[in-house]
Formats: structure tokens, C-alpha cells, sequence
């Protein structure tokens, strides 16, 4: 335990100092308000003339403009992580073997289990900094909408995110561990990411079998309940064993280093 | 304190390490002397838990390396031949990160951290990255680092390797200081750095150990004439008696080699002499099985050579 909060408190030191950590940050966010504001402005707008059209014609569905903002944006999300997660976990793993520091930690008298757990909390911990100042976007725009917003949906969007991003950031990680480049980590984890990805789309056009084998596969399909606010256990139970299997891998891979290392 | 025994590793094809047992006493500094690829780092990565041996034993502090291999680490400092630093921390923030993976306990890590900073003299670079320090300072840190759990035992894998002379003085003074509280074990590729630090040394060659013996030992052997190794099946105190009468031979000791009576004979000659024709015609006379019969010397004295011939190239790089 002792041992994993050492690692945990040396990698979150290690993001603060580290340039690389601030700019995808950074990045993110800077991407995160430019898409806020634009699908929020599009809505209203589209909101606007609905409401025209329902003052000349009548009738006409009424026009959630917060829940469609957030839906969408979440939508973004799940693909602004999808380049960025690769980039925070690149060097977990791959910087310290090129340095020689993972020497130091594996002969140390803590577990790879500790060293793990420890990274990947870190990890996990840098991912919810990311997220929390997107959640100013919408308490303003949920705090200013009438009738009153659906917290609970924004909530389950939330959830689903931070199981999406942890979900990669599990394969990140992963893929930092089996190589001592950074790049070779970043292309790895990028290539794994698209694959997960693009399952969605060849479930469309393969047979019956394959199709719901791929679609189940996908770590992105069992995200769109969660944008609609509907949390299905089966889809945070898809979650939980897809990062279980991820950390799983690489204590793994961190145990075969004394195996395979010079 | 440490215990290693037929300790074999192979990388495939290559054996690194080739049946090395030695044993270090409490308190002792073994040096571990060998050229380049000899099988030191292999040997201490092992010791530390970083690689499995292929096949033999070894034990620190009663405890095996491979099936208690935390209790082993917990009791050992190491320093590997490129020291293990977090370049973007600073000296105190690393050395308090080192702390804690080594279990120091809360209350005795701001003491144990000063007292590496004093040991290895870089409490006056304690604020600074560890990335802007010189190369020497950057070796003492990973000292530091190596000490600040205060280990029963220290791995030093050739801790003096890219210092400049006065540097090296400095180490090898802070080195023979931690001896006595502290099991220490040095790699090194260079014959005088032994011979002013260690107890003991373990010469080691192509995964081999070549000699064991103390510093002072190894030299009068060195000086003194050819040895020869000899295996023969006959009573050990007639044989080595035969022996004696052969002109140029020293002196003569003997014991045991494996069963069947077989006796291990260690020849000790006379400068200048070769006196192996003489030996097989003694044994041959006597009617006694030979099973071998080579000069030890020989190869020791050539490590010995590539040994001394690195150390004038070292001394002459780094006065430049
Ligand atoms: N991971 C490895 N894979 C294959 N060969 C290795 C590995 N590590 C070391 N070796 C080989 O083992 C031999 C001993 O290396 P090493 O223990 O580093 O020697 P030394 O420290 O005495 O210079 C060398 O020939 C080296 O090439
Ligand atoms: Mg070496």
C-alpha cells in the first residue's frame, strides 16, 4: 500500500513538472470550450428557428437544447480522448526503461502490482483533472436553462467518460510497457485506440455473428448509452473488465521485464 | 551475509554467468574484478532481484533471492552501473521518493535522507534538478541513493566509472568508510581500485570466477611463478608429497575433487619454471590416473594484463 502511494505521488509529481503532461492538457481543454461553445451556439440557434417556425405553423416538438449540447459534446469527447489518452501514457513505462529507472523501482522492495496500481492511479487521477473544468461549461448553461436540467443524465455522461478514458488509458499504459520508445508506445496505443473505433463501423456491414462480436468489442459503442443518459450495467460491466484486463496485461509485462531485460 | 552458490545465467546461446559461488562476510567488501562483458552487472542483477539466475542458488541475509525476493530487497541498497535518476526531480525530492519505495518509516526519513546527502557530500546541491548536476554529482546521488534506507547490504555496480581522478578518490574513501556497518560489494574493471578498497576480490572472466582471494594474496601470486591445477585419483598427502620432490616446485596444497578418491592439487611454482612435463611424468611414474593438468597462471595473468592495460588507458582518458 506504502509502496503504491510512493509511486502514485512520484508519477503525479512527475506530470507536474513534465511540459508534456501541461500542453495535453492544455490542448484539451482549449478543444473541449471551442467545441462547447460552438455546438452550444449551433443549438440555441436551431432552437430559435424551431421556435420560429412554431409560432407560424404551430405544433412542433419542443426543443431540449442542454440535453443536445451535452450529448453531442460528449460525443466529441470520446474523441478528443481517443488522441489524447496515447500522449499521457506514452512514457509510464517506456521512459523509465530507456533511463533505467524501472532498475531502480523492480529492485526496490515494492510488487509489480504496486508499481502498476500505482502508475495507473496516477494516470486515472491526471485523466479527472482533465475532465472537471469542462464541468463549469455545463453547470453554467444547466444553472441558466429552463425548465430545469437533467443532472442526472450530465451525470451519467460523466461516468461514462471517465470509464471510457480509464478503458484506454489501461491499453495506453499496456502498450508503454512492452517497448522502450515513447513513440513506439504512442503509435501502439494510437493504432489500438482507431481499431476500437472503427469495430463500430465493420459491425455495420459483417454478418450477424461477427457483427455483434465486433459491436460488443468496441469500446466506443457501449459509450453511446451513456450519452443518453442511460446507465446499462452491462455496459459499466464491459468497462471494468476491459481495464481489469488492461492492468492486468501490464503487470504482466512489467513482471516478464526481469525475464527479458538487459 | 551473502551466499552464492553454482549461480549460472544464460541469454540464450551465451552463458553469462558460469557456476559462480563466493561468499561475503558481514561487515567485508568483496570486490568483483573483470573485464568488460566478464558477468558482473548479470551476477548483481541477480543478487537484486532484477533477473532470475538460470540455475543455482544464491542468499542475502538468510533469505533466497529468487523465492524471497522482497525480504532480499528490503535489505539491499544498489546502485546499477547507470545510476537510476529521476532527472526532472530534485536531489532531496528523489532521494524522499527512494525513501519511501524502501519502506523507510515516516518519522526517520527526513534524518535518513541528511545522512545520505552528508555521506556522499552533495548537501549543498540538495535544492538542485538532478538534471543540472555533472556527471560526478549525478554518481553520488545515485549513492546516495544506494544508502539512504541505511541497507545491511550495498551493490555497487563499478561506482567509480566516469568520475575524474579526485572524484574517484573521493568514492573509494566513501566506500571503504561503509564498511564494517555495511556488506558491500563493488564491481570494477580496474586492479588498483580493488587493491585499495576491497577485503577480498572474486576475479571473474567469461562468467567464470578465475581466483578468489584477499587483494595482497592475489598479488605475491601474481609476481610469483606460474601455477598448475592438477587432478589426480591417489591419497592426498602421497601425492602431494610426490609432488614436492619435483625441482621448482613452492609449495603444494590439496583437497578433495568430487568422489572416486579423486584429489584437486593446487602447484605452485617457481618464477620462470615450467614445470608441467616433469609433473605428468611424476604422477604417470607412480602409477596414479591423471584427469588434468593445466597452469592456472596463465589466464589470470592475461586477465590481469587486459585489466592493468584498461586501467593506464582510464588514468591516461581521464587526466586528459
Ligand atoms: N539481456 C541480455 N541478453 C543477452 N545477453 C546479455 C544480456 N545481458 C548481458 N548479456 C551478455 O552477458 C555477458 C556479461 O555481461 P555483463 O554481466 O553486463 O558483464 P560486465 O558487467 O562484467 O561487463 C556479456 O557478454 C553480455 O553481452
Ligand atoms: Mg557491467
Amino acid at each position: 500500500m506504502k509502496g503504491m502511494y510512493a509511486v502514485y505521488r512520484k508519477e503525479m509529481g512527475h506530470y507536474f513538472v513534465s511540459p508534456v503532461a501541461y500542453v495535453i492538457v492544455a490542448v484539451f481543454l482549449i478543444l473541449a470550450a471551442y467545441f462547447f461553445t460552438q455546438l452550444l451556439a449551433l443549438y440555441i440557434q436551431r432552437a430559435f428557428e424551431a421556435g420560429l417556425e412554431e409560432g407560424q405553423f404551430g405544433g412542433g416538438a419542443a426543443f431540449d437544447v442542454p440535453s443536445l449540447v451535452m450529448r453531442s459534446f460528449f460525443g466529441v469527447l470520446s474523441t478528443l480522448l481517443l488522441f489524447l489518452t496515447p500522449m499521457l501514457t506514452m512514457g509510464v513505462y517506456a521512459e523509465e526503461r530507456r533511463r533505467g529507472t524501472m532498475e531502480l523501482l523492480m529492485t526496490s522492495p515494492v510488487t509489480d502490482v504496486q508499481i502498476v496500481l500505482g502508475k495507473f492511479l496516477a494516470s486515472i487521477t491526471l485523466l479527472v483533472i482533465m475532465l472537471l473544468p469542462t464541468a463549469i461549461g455545463f453547470a453554467y448553461m444547466l444553472h441558466h436553462s429552463e425548465p430545469t436540467a437533467p443532472w442526472r443524465v450530465l451525470g451519467s455522461e460523466y461516468l461514462g467518460v471517465f470509464l471510457l478514458g480509464t478503458a484506454l488509458l489501461a491499453i495506453g499504459s499496456f502498450f508503454s510497457s512492452v517497448t522502450e520508445s515513447q513513440l513506439i508506445a504512442v503509435i501502439l496505443s494510437f493504432g489500438a485506440n482507431l481499431l476500437l473505433w472503427v469495430l463500430d463501423f465493420g459491425s455495420q456491414t459483417a454478418s450477424s455473428a461477427w457483427a455483434s462480436a465486433l459491436e460488443y468489442l468496441s469500446a466506443f459503442r457501449h459509450y453511446d448509452d451513456f450519452t443518453r443518459g442511460v446507465i446499462d450495467t452491462s455496459n459499466v460491466i464491459f468497462y471494468l473488465s476491459f481495464i481489469f484486463l488492461g492492468v492486468f496485461l501490464t503487470i504482466r509485462s512489467v513482471d516478464s521485464m526481469r525475464w527479458r531485460r538487459a | 551475509m551473502i551466499e552464492v552458490k553454482d549461480l549460472t545465467k544464460r541469454f540464450a546461446e551465451h552463458t553469462a554467468v558460469d557456476h559462480v559461488s563466493f561468499v561475503v562476510n558481514k561487515g567485508e567488501i568483496l570486490g568483483f574484478l573483470g573485464p568488460n562483458g566478464a558477468g558482473k552487472t548479470t551476477t548483481m542483477r541477480i543478487l537484486t532481484g532484477f533477473l532470475p539466475a538460470t540455475s543455482g542458488t544464491a542468499q542475502v541475509a538468510g533469505f533466497d533471492v529468487f523465492n524471497d525476493s522482497l525480504e532480499v530487497r528490503k535489505r539491499i541498497g544498489y546502485l546499477p552501473e547507470n545510476p537510476p535518476l529521476y532527472l526532472d526531480m530534485t536531489v532531496t525530492d528523489y532521494l524522499d521518493f527512494v525513501a519511501r519505495i524502501k519502506n523507510v518509516p515516516a518519522e526517520k526519513r527526513r534524518a535518513r535522507i541528511e545522512d545520505a546527502l552528508q555521506k556522499t557530500t552533495i548537501t549543498d546541491k540538495r535544492h538542485e534538478l538532478i538534471k543540472r548536476l555533472s556527471r560526478g554529482y549525478k554518481q553520488r546521488v545515485g549513492l546516495a541513493q544506494a544508502l539512504v534506507h541505511d541497507p545491511e547490504v550495498i551493490i555497487l555496480d563499478e561506482p567509480t566509472v566516469g568520475l575524474d581522478p579526485k572524484q574517484i578518490i573521493e568514492v573509494r574513501h566513501l566506500i571503504k568508510g561503509l564498511a564494517g556497518s555495511h556488506t558491500i560489494i563493488l564491481s570494477t574493471h580496474i586492479l588498483p581500485e580493488v587493491s585499495m578498497t576491497c577485503d577480498r576480490v572474486v576475479i571473474i572472466n567469461r562468467g567464470r570466477v578465475a581466483a578468489i582471494d584477499t587483494p595482497a594474496n592475489l598479488t605475491t601470486q601474481l609476481k610469483g611463478g606460474q601455477n598448475v591445477r592438477l587432478e589426480v585419483q591417489a591419497d592426498q598427502n602421497a601425492a602431494c608429497a610426490a609432488i614436492r620432490e619435483v625441482p621448482g616446485v613452492r609449495r603444494v596444497s590439496g583437497e578433495p575433487a568430487g568422489g572416486k578418491g579423486r584429489v584437486a592439487l593446487m602447484v605452485e611454482v617457481s618464477p620462470g619454471q615450467d614445470v608441467r612435463s616433469q609433473l605428468a611424468a611424476k604422477i604417470v611414474g607412480k602409477g596414479w590416473p591423471l584427469y588434468e593438468l593445466r597452469g592456472v597462471n596463465l589466464s589470470l595473468e592475461e586477465i590481469f594484463l587486459q585489466l592493468t592495460t584498461e586501467e593506464s588507458e582510464h588514468a591516461a582518458a581521464s587526466s586528459n
